[in-house]
């Protein structure tokens, strides 16, 4: 996979992940092009996309659309899968999720991604695994945060 | 009114909530805040506007020393947020590679996403993630070993991943699951990038790929795949381990977590099935393995959900790919049919890519499905549609040629989208040329051809064309034909409107009519050279282009002189030297019949030229040229080390040359001049470069020389040596037709428009059947291409001599090249070429050098050893005229280097002057307090503040009793820890003249960097290896200057070693290397590159500021030179 794009209807972008070296011009340049392919789509046309030398693979959720970019040879089905995938994954971790969810927590979606897909490719496929590796280090997280009320705890005590 | 009020007052709470977000309170809900107020804008400039505040606003948080990790954190959120916005946060980077160093888990976890997000392969910032990665690879915490794993598989410097290596190969046995998944994961990121480096570790691989975990082993199987694509032999005895895994998955023994809608490990599969597919192809053995699963896995893939269809795709196309067994063809096929009669759009379209895959193996499988393959043609999406083509072009055969390649340019007409038609048309001309029915379609079609393709259009289409039309088969009278039919066809197109034509299309247009207008007989030359001329006349002509029409008259001028005069004398006063010296060479051939006739004899074959790649009949001129003092050619690459050594080579013989070689080699050739390319191919040795070369430039093999070792080369007729074309075969097309006709009777025919779609069918899908028996009843022969190209004899020696000519720049472009090799980061580990200063005391010997050169501008005070450094800062008073003063100063620091003294303030009873000491290790400014009455001045106190620095009274700064015209001196010592610019200092003197009568003497004063900046003595290696340490860096372009005379970058790099305090370390070629320090605290290194009329100068230091400091007052230098 070369990189991964999530944006809105009003072609906002909500989330990006490359896997190729591209320099911030480049990136911007072709998030722009195919946020703008993909939104010109009617909703009856097939998820693929060709460009370039690539393929777009994108699928509409609610109002966000999920859009990978996969090498030529790539299987666009189960590069449709990743995307669904990923979305059960988001939705089980912010229960229900929607779009607001990824805005306003757009890292926690970059974890989960990072758990799922790893330098472009599919790391992880287990549900449970992926869920647990977040959890487990959302756990962490909130140790860390705690001490200082325990030692405060202890000190009024 | 009252509207104005209302929307004031609604706005009201909005303002006080800005008011009330600062401090802590904006900082935790600093990212809900600003996302929140940026979906609320609606315009971009607004945006933009709030954008900018909050970024200016995230700088002075991140570079405020009191920013506490906690808050750090979030604002690299913030900075993600805005970077995906956009919006360039790139000041936020090296804080991310900080948070990710300093921070606890919690801020790690934001700072290695920031990093991932952030830098890209190459980023040099991320050389300063190495050690972090290295410490937390070996934390005992999961959590952070994890987060390590992660970031080295995304994104990591190529060249340190022999320091990670070791600990990253030592997780694939780690206890966790988790981290060895990871570490393989790393280790195929690693394996991409370098793959030399990880070389020492496959059998690592196989352990992983026999790891007890299953989300382990599929992650391994991705570095496989690769291994397998690259070399397929070196893993077929992993074939058994493959096939076992893949029944495994198959037969549900895999726990239920790796279902995915109740299909076992979908991804495992698809990859499992890849990789087959690689080791059985052609190798029957390997194939038989796995027959047996694969007929298994088609089988168990029966349920209707996509994850299925996309096993299936992969099955299907592994079992097109392997060795074939019939049984499970015709299971493959059945199961395309699904694909490709589903309602389901993706289904349809993965349908059409599996139908384009296996009719290269199968054509008659398109037949089953040509209904639905014409439904495709017609359907209103893009993608579908161009797939459908992508079929169609692959079952394109003599007989459907026409109707394909018709539907392929109707496509091309209406599309938009110039990949798409860069692609189509290439793939319409090799159709054109593999299959035309006749003469005319051809001509024509590459006529479409060239201009649906436009400018865009790949070289080599044109240039096929070319040799095509050059080279010609056996038959000379269907090659003239061929030439007659293109002649005339170009004429036709020339009088009409050319303007709009692309110029690939006017060059081969014009080659075209210069080689071969003179066959056809009934059409006036006078007309073919005055639509060519008319053709130079236009201004959407190319210079380019203009080359190619003029050497087409020149081959045709021939009996029309007064015309080509004409022309030749309105082109003289070109602006182009190229085209001018072309009407030149027109114009002299014009005149002269005979050497027209030698030069570009008419209608002589193509082959059968000799080519004298070693261009010995130069021989005699270079031996002249040597002889008369001339260097002797060097081959590039050992210019290049001369280069870095010597800039300027003297590149005179070569240039001396130019205008022979140049001329005779234009006209003599019938090529076109732009054909021509650039080489450095005057002796022989330049085949190297020039092969390199050959792959951008038009293939010139085949293409006639008449210059030989004996100048001249008379033409020799060779006998014609290729097989004869073999037409195709007419007498298999009666019985394609009629496998065709007999399964259209059997399609129901209910419409008219259906009938429109099977007379079309009938016509696209001929052919195919008859293709197909043959295949089935033994191994086909492809049908014989129309036009068959000759086998090339000289291959490298024309395509290296075809190259050579044209030696103009060579030598500007050997020059080019090896400036831009010539990477700093080779002179950082490259031995010392100069040796370096070894003396300790490079301040005094910096001084004495400066003093020497600058002897005329710095006004020397004191004696001879006293050596003064000219005024870097501008000092408002004129120079002291008590120039005896430094005599006064103690006898300890008399010899330091020092500035001017400078005259600070004065009142009727005191007078101060100052003068700045350089100490290695601090300024020392010393103060003069002058007692300009007669009388004694008693209880004289200084005192000395200055915000930004440490000061140190050293002695002097109270004086209980001063005598009248006497002086007394008190010097402090002056620290700078954090870098200024400027700072400026204030004091105050009081004094009693009479007994309780205090006066206060105010003065003030202004110090610069540069008054704290020593040099730093270093040796290259030294400065190599402090380089790479260093974090912190600035570049920039400076003004190089060029006045003196002299090398600039010696001349700049002087300069400024004498208005800063720096030591120029080395000077390599067009590369210098200095370094300083601020006072003997941190150290700033330099490198300076020239860069065309610029010095690119980039700094670095372990001081996040003092580079930019130095910047400016370099800078500031250089303006003021």
């Amino acid at each position: 996979m070369q990189f991964m794009l999530l944006f809105s209807r009003q072609g906002k972008l909500r989330l990006q992940k490359w896997y190729v070296p591209l320099s911030d011009v480049q990136k911007k340049k072709i998030s722009r092009e195919v946020i703008q392919m993909v939104l010109a789509r009617k909703p009856k046309m097939c998820s693929f996309l060709e460009w370039r030398d690539l393929k777009i693979v994108y699928k509409r959720y609610a109002s966000l659309y999920f859009c990978c970019a996969v090498e030529d040879q790539e299987n666009e089905l189960i590069t449709l899968e990743i995307i669904h995938r990923y979305v059960e994954l988001l939705d089980k971790y912010f229960g229900s999720v929607c779009e607001l969810d990824i805005i306003f927590n757009f890292e926690k979606a970059y974890y989960i991604l990072d758990e799922f897909i790893l330098g472009g490719e599919a790391q992880e496929t287990s549900k449970k695994n992926v869920l647990k590796a977040i959890e487990q280090a959302d756990m962490l997280q909130e140790e860390a945060e705690t001490p200082r009320s325990v030692l405060e705890e202890i000190g009024l005590t | 009114m009252s509207d104005v009020v209302e929307k004031t007052l609604s706005a009201l709470p909005g303002l006080f909530d800005n008011v009330t977000q600062t401090g802590a309170a904006k900082i935790t809900s600093g990212l809900k805040q600003l996302i929140r107020s940026i979906t609320e804008l609606t315009s971009k400039h607004e945006e933009e506007k709030l954008m900018k505040q909050e970024l200016s606003a995230m700088k002075e948080q991140v570079s405020s020393p009191n920013t506490s990790m906690k808050q750090m954190r979030e604002v690299m959120v913030r900075a993600m947020y805005c970077e995906m916005l956009g919006y360039d946060a790139s000041f936020t980077y090296i804080h991310a590679i900080k948070l990710a160093q300093q921070g606890s888990v919690l801020e790690k976890r934001v700072g290695y996403l920031a990093v991932s997000l952030f830098l890209t392969e190459g980023h040099e910032l991320l050389l300063l993630l190495v050690n972090t990665v290295l410490k937390d690879l070996q934390s005992t915490n999961l959590i952070e070993v994890c987060m390590a794993l992660t970031v080295v598989a995304q994104v990591f410097p190529k060249d340190m991943i022999p320091a990670v290596l070791p600990l990253v190969e030592d997780k694939l046995s780690h206890p966790k699951e988790i981290i060895r998944r990871k570490a393989v994961l790393a280790l195929y990121k690693f394996y991409l990038i370098a793959p030399n480096q990880v070389q020492h570790i496959h059998a690592k691989f196989r352990k992983a790929l026999c790891d007890k975990d299953p989300g382990v082993m599929t992650s391994s199987l991705h570095i496989y795949l690769q291994l397998i694509r690259e070399s397929p032999d070196g893993y077929k005895d992993l074939t058994g381990s493959f096939v076992a895994i893949m029944k495994q998955v198959v037969g549900g023994k895999l726990p239920m977590d790796f279902y995915y809608h109740n299909v076992p490990a979908p991804w495992l599969q698809i990859q499992l099935l890849r990789i087959l597919s690689l080791l059985g192809r052609e190798d029957q053995s390997t194939s038989e393995q796995m027959y047996e699963v694969l007929d298994e896995s088609l089988r168990r893939a029966e349920m209707n959900h996509n994850i299925t269809y996309a096993i299936l795709y992969e099955c299907v196309k592994a079992i097109y790919t392997i060795h074939p067994k019939a049984e499970l063809l015709e299971k493959a096929a059945r199961c395309i049919g699904n694909f490709v009669l589903s309602p389901k759009i993706n289904l349809k379209y993965l349908g059409l890519k599996a139908l384009t895959y296996v009719v290269q193996h199968d054509a008659k499988l398109a037949l089953q499905h040509q209904m639905t393959i014409i439904e495709c043609l017609d359907h209103s999406d893009f993608t579908i549609k161009r797939e459908t083509l992508e079929l169609l072009f692959r079952i394109t055969n003599a007989q459907n040629v026409t109707v394909i390649v018709e539907k392929m340019l109707d496509f091309l007409r209406g599309c938009g989208d110039e990949h798409t038609v860069i692609h189509l048309v290439g793939k319409v001309a090799e159709l054109a040329e593999k299959f035309a029915p006749d003469n005319s379609w051809f001509i024509q079609t590459m006529s479409d051809v060239f201009s649906i393709g436009g400018d865009s259009l790949q070289q080599d289409v044109p240039n096929n064309f070319l040799r095509l039309l050059a080279e010609g088969s056996e038959c000379k009278e269907e090659d003239d034909e061929l030439r007659l039919f293109a002649v005339d066809s170009y004429l036709t197109v020339l009088k009409g409107d050319a303007s709009h034509l692309p110029q690939h299309f006017l060059q081969v247009m014009s080659w075209v009519l210069g080689e071969y207008s003179h066959l056809q007989e009934c059409v006036d030359q006078r007309e073919v050279i005055r639509l060519l001329a008319k053709l130079l006349d236009q201004r959407s002509v190319s210079s380019e282009t203009r080359v190619w029409i003029l050497s087409a008259l020149t081959k045709i001028s021939e009996g029309q002189t007064d015309l080509i005069l004409e022309l030749a004398e309105s082109l003289s006063s070109s602006q182009d030297t190229v085209l001018r010296q072309q009407a030149q060479e027109l114009r002299h051939l014009s005149r002269d019949s005979q050497l027209q006739e030698c030069v570009l004899p008419r209608g002589a074959p193509w082959d059968s030229m000799e080519v004298d790649s070693s261009l010995s009949f130069l021989d005699g001129f270079v031996s002249e040229a040597l002889a008369a003092g001339a260097a002797p050619y060097k081959p590039p690459h050992q210019r290049q080390e001369e280069l870095s050594e010597e800039r300027a080579l003297n590149l005179e013989p070569y240039s001396f040359s130019l205008p022979v070689s140049l001329s005779s080699c234009s006209i003599t050739d019938r090529q076109s001049p732009p054909l021509l390319s650039v080489s450095s191919g005057l002796s022989g040795n330049s085949t190297e470069l020039s092969q390199k070369e050959g792959s951008s430039t038009l293939i010139l093999e085949g293409v006639r020389r008449v210059w030989g070792k004996d100048g001249y080369l008379p033409q020799k007729e060779t006998a014609a040596t290729a097989p004869p074309v073999d037409e195709p075969s007419i007498a298999v097309h009666p019985s394609g037709q009629q496998e065709v006709a007999e399964r259209i009777e059997t399609q129901p025919e209910p419409s008219t428009r259906n009938q429109d779609k099977q007379q079309l069918a009938s016509s696209l899908f001929v052919g195919l059947g008859t293709q197909s028996s043959i295949s089935l009843l033994g191994k086909s022969e492809a049908p014989p291409p129309r036009f068959r190209k000759k086998p090339r004899p000289h291959e490298s020696s024309s395509s290296s001599s075809g190259t050579s000519e044209r030696s103009s720049d060579s030598s500007s472009r050997s020059s080019r090249t090896t400036t831009d090799s010539f990477l700093y980061g080779s002179l950082l580990e490259e031995e010392p070429v100069t040796s370096t200063s070894t003396t300790t005391n490079g301040l005094s010997q910096n001084k004495h050098t400066e003093g020497d050169r600058r002897a005329n501008t710095s006004q020397i005070l004191g004696s001879d050893m006293v050596i003064v450094r000219p005024n870097t800062i501008q000092d408002r008073h004129p120079p002291s005229a008590s120039s005896d003063l430094t005599a006064l100063l103690p006898s300890e620091i008399k010899d330091l280097p020092h500035s001017d003294v400078i005259s600070l303030t004065s009142d009727p009873s005191l007078s101060l002057a100052s003068c700045r000491m350089f100490r290695d290790e601090a300024l020392l400014l010393v103060i003069f307090i002058c007692n300009c009455t007669d009388t004694v001045i008693k209880d004289v106190a200084v005192q000395l503040t200055c915000e930004e620095l440490e000061t140190a009274s050293l002695r002097g700064n109270v004086v209980d009793c001063l005598e009248g015209k006497s002086t007394s001196v008190c010097h402090y010592a002056l620290l700078m820890d954090e870098p200024h610019t400027n700072v400026s200092f204030t004091g105050t003197v009081s004094y009693q003249t009479q007994p309780g009568h205090t006066n206060t003497l105010p003065f003030s004063g202004t110090l610069s960097t540069v008054d704290f900046i020593r040099p730093l003595v270093v040796t290259t290696e030294e400065y190599g290896k402090l380089w790479l340490s260093l974090s912190h860096d600035v570049k920039q372009n400076l003004k190089l200057l060029t006045d003196a005379g002299g090398d600039p970058l010696k001349t700049t790099l002087n300069a400024l070693k004498d208005a800063l305090q720096l030591h120029v370390v080395d000077i390599i070629g067009s590369e210098g290397i200095v370094a300083c320090r601020l006072l003997s605290g941190a150290p700033c290194l330099l490198h300076c590159r020239v860069n065309g009329s610029a010095l690119a100068m980039w700094l670095r230091s372990p001081h996040p500021s003092l580079p930019d400091c130095i910047l400016y007052h370099c800078q500031r230098a250089l303006a003021e030179h």
